[in-house]
Order: structure tokens, then sequence, then C-alpha cells
């Protein structure tokens, strides 16, 4: 596979490759047989490009960027070579360094931009203070010198007003801003390979689309090598040159951005493509546009907020954070409706306050004809039968101890449709059995399923009393594109088959489309805008729906290109209206 | 999308999508030797860890076998001051082919009562975990789990308690329940008991962050949102995933025990010669012996309460270090591979 030829219109075609790795093996040392994570893999980061590294979980992807920069742990063996070459032309051979060689190499020649912003930088540290660290490792040089450095990239890689902001610290500035300024940390050195773990991943989508621009601009305007590690297939075709698919330990396919999208080779590569949720491929194709949305909560509906508000509670009695302020809504007998919001936008506050894990202060939610106001955990008893929950993240939703059949048994067991756990066996087999798992699976721990068969075991346990509403508080999330596609399909086939009507909480616009009936955005606790997912999707009204729709990046180079210049437009008026 | 009919999808879609973490999916159950604590931590060791723990398990188990076996193994009884055939040994006799380890000032063969001396340490050990653990556990849960200003008071008492010097409480605790002197078991108890007191807390503090941890987990929430009744879920759901490190204090805390026994003894707080041998009392009757060259008193029972403490210690701080998976040391994927190799 290494033997790719060059694209020609690849910038900076000519110089030397920034990174090599040929042949490289990583072996993790565990409890119990070594584990092989990347399994000889050969592939070049041309200067000047944006490689982007593919995959799903468990495919590598990470190691090797960890590699690129000797930052796997101890129980790790590489074996191989990988060499780094900086623009200064010094060249480290990552594999056989030593300790101070490796040092000498980060930041001078390789950079990492980590996931998670907020954890990357170090909270009693100011940003300014930081920024110059790295330059004062590598270079003598003053500390005014140093500070003066620090504005300039700050300046650069748009912080607004950085001679002021140079002295904040970390929790001063947003999740975006955090990552704007860990890629200064980046490109302040000057290093030639900037190496971006999932990047956006912890960013909302309209932050994302802003942090992928400052990419661009690090390989178009500091002439850094990037090499981008990702899910996100939308991201890829925002960004990428030239594309490296990963599965196991093992390069599958590796080609110019355009040609991987427009023709894929590799079978594992076209269901990967395949299996990326579209807006406009679900229910908003289906549904007729011209059919007006009910504005009145129809007769007998399940849950109807009038002018909802909900609140964390504050320490001593005091008001806490207002998460939700003055929102209605409806669900109706059988439909879905999707609650679709950014980080921070009380989506997932209304979700837990419907089975009373939050506490509405004021207005009204009545669900199943029960107002929470003011309501116990006692006066939800009865209600519980009736109410499904399904957590985001199905690693840390099951009792780690339990088997999976004592998991899902357990609300049978306490509703009394059981006497024990074994007594509801018989059960328990049929609702595996409907989310499409083998019964034997019953008999296994949490742990040793996979992510996307927890996920169906929680759907499981969810219908298990057979409830008449079901809150999906982003189930998906934390799963890989092609086992989400695989959850959404039992999750639709479930609905239609046993007709509840369902809460589905979600920060992707693609994956609502897929199953919700009706949608409901939300911003910082209030409704903007709500209607059929046809009317929503197809023909937003409200200026920030139209945002986020432009935001999101589609899995295709050509359209992707097209969308970003309409993101810009939408970003302007959006910046005009606050 | 056809593959959705298909439970166990195969293929370039592998249900082992958590690759590295899905080492033990095709196990239906973990090997018992895996879910016992120290044995697992000792399959799972290398190296000086290793090391660590089997010195520590060594000197661990030699105590309790002699502390179990003390009638067989000891020449003669604790309080005993002649021979079988009633000869007396004498006072402060050097080591003899009759008092293999020479006699105490009372007369006593100094061999006896430091292998008596494990069995009383042994009961107290085993007296003062029984009765903090399952106080410690039960309140650090309570508090845990419901807060309020329940929480607030406990908190305060246990910080209260870790502000005195235990020594001093323990001598407290001894006079007001035993009046400073007793019998074996009142002797025993006495101790284990103002033992508990210190130790209490600690159980209590470890539990209690444990299960302000585990209250926030998903599983826990998916319980209430189940309508699982609050005792269910304190009692299956997060009692038993709160309770992972108590093993670690546990030992900890056994060698804090003999540690605090010997302390009392020595100032005069323990068990009466008469009622049981006690390493403490008989490093305090040992003190005027070693200005006039005689060791033979001392250096037994002193020896006995460093090894003990050393090897319950050991055990502890390996365990701790093993049950962390980011303190624990694993021999490198090469070196298992090449002996793999070697081993076909």
């Amino acid at each position: 596979m290494s033997d790719t030829t060059r694209d020609a219109t690849v910038p900076g075609a000519g110089a030397p490759d920034a990174a090599s790795i040929h042949n490289l093996k990583v072996t993790f040392a565990t409890d119990g047989d070594p584990v092989v994570a990347v399994n000889g893999i050969s592939l070049e980061a041309h200067a000047g490009e944006v490689l982007a590294i593919v995959g799903e979980s468990g495919s590598g992807k990470t190691v090797t960027a960890n590699a690129l920069l000797g930052l796997l742990p101890e129980t790790a063996t590489l074996q191989g070579a990988l060499i780094i070459r900086g623009p200064h032309g010094d060249e480290t051979d990552v594999v056989h360094a030593s300790h101070a060689q490796l040092r000498a190499m980060r930041g001078r020649d390789a950079a990492m931009v980590f996931q998670e912003p907020s954890t990357a930088l170090n909270p009693v540290y100011t940003v300014g203070f930081q920024i110059a660290e790295g330059l004062r490792a590598h270079h003598r040089i003053s500390k005014r010198e140093a500070k003066k450095a620090a504005i300039d990239i700050m300046r650069r890689v748009g912080i607004p007003e950085p001679d002021r902001r140079v002295d904040d610290y970390p929790h001063q500035f947003s999740g975006g801003q955090k990552q704007r300024i860990v890629i200064a940390m980046a490109l302040v050195l000057n290093a030639g390979l900037i190496i971006a773990d999932e990047p956006t991943t912890a960013l909302d989508v309209t932050v994302q689309a802003e942090i992928l621009d400052l990419l661009r601009t690090a390989r178009d305007e500091f002439g850094a090598t990037v090499v981008l590690i990702t899910h996100n297939m939308g991201v890829v075709a925002d960004l990428a040159d030239r594309v490296v698919v990963m599965y196991q330990g093992d390069i599958v396919e590796q080609a110019s951005a355009r040609e991987l999208f427009a023709a894929p080779r590799e079978e594992y590569t076209r269901k990967l493509l395949a299996a990326v949720p579209h807006v406009g491929r679900g229910k908003s194709a289906t549904q007729d546009r011209s059919v007006p949305a009910p504005t009145e909560p129809p007769e007998g509906s399940l849950v109807v907020a009038e002018n909802l508000h909900i609140a964390y509670p504050g320490r001593f009695g005091r008001t806490g954070v207002v998460a939700v302020q003055g929102v209605d809504f409806w669900i109706a007998p059988g439909e879905v409706l999707g609650l679709v919001g950014e980080s921070g936008s009380g989506k997932t506050t209304i979700g837990r306050s419907i089975v009373g894990l939050t506490q509405v202060v004021d207005g009204s939610l009545k669900v199943l004809g029960h107002e929470m106001r003011g309501t116990t955990m006692r006066g939800l008893k009865k209600l519980r039968p009736d109410i499904g929950f399904v957590f985001q993240d199905p690693a840390t939703s099951f009792n780690p101890l339990l088997t999976i059949a004592e998991c899902i048994a357990e609300p049978l067991v306490v509703h009394g449709r059981a006497a024990h756990p074994r007594a509801a066996r018989g059960r328990v087999d049929q609702l595996l059995d409907a989310v499409h798992l083998p019964t034997s699976y019953g008999d296994r721990y949490p742990h040793e399923l996979s992510g996307g068969q927890r996920q169906r075991a929680s759907l499981a346990r969810a219908i298990a009393l057979q409830p008449k509403l079901l809150i999906a508080d982003e189930p998906t999330s934390a799963l890989d594109v092609s086992v989400q596609a695989r959850v959404l399909e039992l999750f639709a086939e479930l609905q239609a088959e046993l007709g509840f009507a369902c809460l589905f909480i979600s920060h992707d616009l693609a994956v609502i489309d897929e199953v919700a009936d009706r949608i409901v955005v939300l911003r910082h606790g209030t409704i903007r805008e709500q209607g059929t997912t046809a009317q929503v999707l197809g023909d937003a009204h409200d200026e920030y729906t139209r945002r986020l729709l432009a935001s999101i990046p589609v899995p295709d180079p050509e359209a992707q290109a097209a969308r970003r210049a309409a993101w810009a437009a939408a970003e302007a008026a959006d910046t005009e209206e606050r | 999308m056809s593959q959705t009919q298909d439970p166990t999808p195969t293929g370039v879609f592998d249900p082992a999508e958590t690759g590295v973490l899905q080492a033990g999916l095709g196990a239906p159950k973990r090997p018992l030797s895996d879910r016992i604590p120290v044995v697992s931590h000792l399959k799972h060791s290398v190296g000086w860890q290793r090391t660590m723990l089997v010195t520590g398990l060594v000197l661990t188990g030699l105590f309790v076998i002699v502390a179990i076996f003390a009638p067989w193994i000891a020449p003669y009884g604790y309080a005993q001051r002649t021979t079988a055939d009633g000869q007396d040994f004498g006072t402060l006799q050097a080591p003899s082919a009759q008092n293999l380890l020479g006699t105490t000032v009372s007369g006593f063969d100094v061999l006896s009562r430091t292998i008596w001396g494990a069995q009383t340490a042994l009961l107290v050990i085993i007296c003062a975990i029984i009765f903090s653990i399952f106080i410690g556990i039960f309140i650090g849960l309570l508090s845990g789990y419901f807060g309020g200003w329940i929480d607030r008071i406990l908190v305060v008492i246990a910080d209260a308690i870790y502000a005195f010097p235990s020594l001093l409480l323990a001598i407290v605790m001894a006079i007001v329940i035993s009046h400073g002197q007793s019998t074996l078991w009142g002797g025993i108890l006495a101790a284990a008991i103002s033992i508990t007191v210190v130790f209490v807390p600690q159980y209590f503090r470890i539990v209690r962050s444990e299960v302000v941890r585990v209250k926030a987990e998903p599983f826990v929430e998916s319980a209430k949102v189940i309508g699982v009744p609050t005792l269910r879920i304190l009692t299956r759901h997060v009692l038993r995933n709160s309770t992972r490190s108590v093993p670690v204090v546990v030992t900890l805390n056994a060698s804090e025990a003999v540690l605090t026994l010997a302390g009392l003894g020595f100032l005069g707080f323990g068990i009466e010669a008469t009622a049981a041998a006690e390493w403490g009392y008989d490093l305090s009757r040992s003190v005027s012996d070693v200005t006039s060259h005689i060791w033979w008193t001392a250096i037994p029972p002193g020896v006995a309460i460093v090894l003990v403490v050393l090897g319950i210690t050991l055990v502890g701080e390996s365990l701790n270090d093993l049950s962390d998976p980011r303190l624990r040391r694993r021999r490198r994927a090469a070196v298992v591979a090449a002996e793999k190799e070697a081993a076909e």
C-alpha cells in the first residue's frame, strides 16, 4: 500500500516527507496475551498536506498517532521504522531514539493537538505562559519576547483581544477557543508536523467548522503538515488531501480524498461510507413537507410541557443554574420527537426531568397525566413501568457486577412481574431475541459485550415492561458509525412493532432525521424552532437552525466545499443577529 | 444493511469494534482464580512487585500458621514457670537446651511466649477488623448515598477522630472498657474495640468516597429510573461496586492493629501476663534487662512484631499497586511472545 504515487496537486510536493512510517508494528503487554494494536503498516505524510487517518474504535489510528511522537506507554513495544523529518532538516527515528532526542523532536519537528482541549491545558497557568513555555523549552528567548510571540500567535489563530487575554486562565475561554490555543501552542514552535487526534470530537458542530477552518489555515499559511486522526467522514471530506483507512491495525485503503469518496476501492471503505447518516436521507425525505405541523397538543398526549423551567439546585438553598427557561412542547402517542441542540442547550435536562432526575421549578410538565412540578420520587413510582430510558454511554449504564440477563430482569423483578432474576429468564430471552442478541449473551457480563451489543441490551431493558414512552438520551453518540446505523435501524423496527412514543435526544441532526417525526431545536434553554422533520430540516426558518444545518460536514469533498461557503454566509448572519 | 437480521454479524463490521479491550470476549466467565482478590493479584504480578507480594504472603502465612498451631509448636505454655516434672526454669536464664531462648524476668520461657503471642495478635486483628469493617462500610454507605446533614456530621466526627493521636484514643478506650487490666478475652476485646474506634473512620472515608462516585454512575441512575427501591439500589448496585479498595485497607489496618496492640501492651494497658502472651507487654518488661546485657528477652518479641507488620504491610502495599492498572507493571510484550515461542 505504501507505493501510492504522489498526487501532483499536493502543495509542497518535492519536499521530503514530514513523517514516514515503515512496517510499524505496535504490541501492548496486557494481563492476558499481548495485543497487537498496529500490525505492520507503512505510510508517508507528504510535506504540506493534510493526511487523514480514519477508522472505527480499535482500528489503531490513535496508537499510530501517539507512536509518531513517541507517546506510547511503557507496556507498548514498537517494531519497524518511524522517521520524523523536521523543517530544519533534523531526522528522528522515533522507534530507536533516546528520551533526550525524543524531547528535542517534540515541539520542534512535530506537535500534538488533543481531543479534549479542557484537559490538554493546565488550569493553574495562564494561556500566555503555556504558549511561551514551549518556546522557552526549545529556544533561548527572554520572557518578554516569548510573551510577544504568544500574543502574536493568539491573534493569528483568531482569539479576540490577544493583548488582554494572554493573561487569562484556561477556564475563562470557551471550548472552541481552548482548542484554538492548543493549536496555537503547536504553531508557535513552527513545527512542520501537527498531529491532531480527533481535534473536533469534543466540540459542538458549529465550533467544529471553525476549528477545521483554522487547521486549514495551519496548512495554507504556516505550511504545516497535518496528520488528522478522526472517525468522522464529514471532517475528512472537509479537510483532508489524502486519506488512510485503517481497520483492526491494518491499512485497508490509501487514496486521495477525492478518489476515496468518489470511488472507494475496498468493500470496507464502501460500507463505512454507506453507514454515515446524511441529513435529507431519513424521514425528511419521505414526509410531506406541505402538511402543517400541529400547533396544539393532541388529545391524550403523553407529555405536555407548558412554560417549563428547570434549574439545578445551588449551594445552601440558593437557586442554581437555570438550564431550561420557558419551553413548550408535547409528545403525542406513538410519535418520535427529536430534541436537538448543542451542549448547554438543556436537551438532556429536559429528558431527565421527564423521569424526575431533575427538578421542575416553574411552569408545568405533565407526564402521562402526572404533574412533575413538586412531585417526589415516591409519587413517580406508579409511572415507572410506563417509561423506559436509554442512556448515552452503554458502557456505564449497566452494573458491572451483574450479568446482562440480571440487568434486563431488574425492572421485571422490581415491578413484581417476576419473583427473582432467574424466574424472569424466559421473558429476558424474548427481549434479547427482540433486539437481535443471542440468548446466550444473557449469561455474559457487560464488559464482555461490544458497545453496540451493550446498547441493544440497554434497549431490551428499556422495553422490558412495554412502556408507553421511551426517553433515548444520545443513544448512539458513543458508538461507531457502522454500529450506530444498526442500532438506529433496530430502534426504528422496535418502535414500529411496539408503537411506543419516544423522546429522542441528539446533537446530530442526521441521526434525528433517521428516526424523528417532529423536531424541537433548542439553544440556551429556549426553543428556536419546532415542526415536522421535513419542515425543520428541509426549510428551516430560524437562523440558528440553518447555521446548525450548514455546519454539518458531509462525506463528499465536492459538496462540502460548496457547503463551506454557505456556512460562512450563515455564520456572518448569525454573528450580526447576536 | 441487510446484516441486521444476523445476531452475531461477522466480517468487516465485526462486533468486537472495541478491539483492544475485547480480549476476554469469548469466555463466558473469568476463571475462579481471577476473581479471588489475593490470588488474582499474585497471578498478574511480575518483577519486584511479585517479590514484594510473595515475601509478604510468606511472612503473613507463617504468622497465621504459628498462631493457629501455637499449642503444638510451643514447647511450654505462655504462663508456665516449671517443666512438666515440676522443675523451676529460674528467672533470666540464658538460652539453653531446656529453654531455647532463655527465660524472662518472671521466669517464663521466651520462645513459648513469642509463639503464643502470635495467637493473641491474630485474635486481636480478626476482632478489630470484623468490628470496624461492618460499621465503617455501613455508615460510609449511608453517608455517601444520602449526603446532606448526616453526611456532614459524620465527616466532621471522622475528621475529629483522625486529629486524635490514635494510641491515646486506644488507651482511653482500654481504660473505659477494661479498667486497664483484664483476662484473655477481656483484654483482646478491649484492644480490638479501641482499635476499632480508630479504624472505623478509615473504612467510612474509603467507602463514602467510592459511594459518592458510584451513585453518579449511569447504572445507578438507570436503576432509579426503573423504579428500584432505595434499599435495593444500595445493596445490589451501590455497595457491591464500592468495596473495591477495602481489601487493601484491611491488610494495612491489620499491621496497624498489631502495632497498636503492642503499644498498649508496652504501656501496660494490655493483657495480664498470666491471661495471655503479648509481645508489647514482654517488651516493656525487658527494658531493664537490655542494660544488663540480657538480649534474649527483648529481641524475640521485637523481631516478631517487625516481621508480622512487615509481612502484612508488604501484602497491603503490593495489593494496592497491583489493583491499579496504572501502577501495575507488566512484562514487555516481546518477552511474552518469545516465551510462548519457546514453549511451542
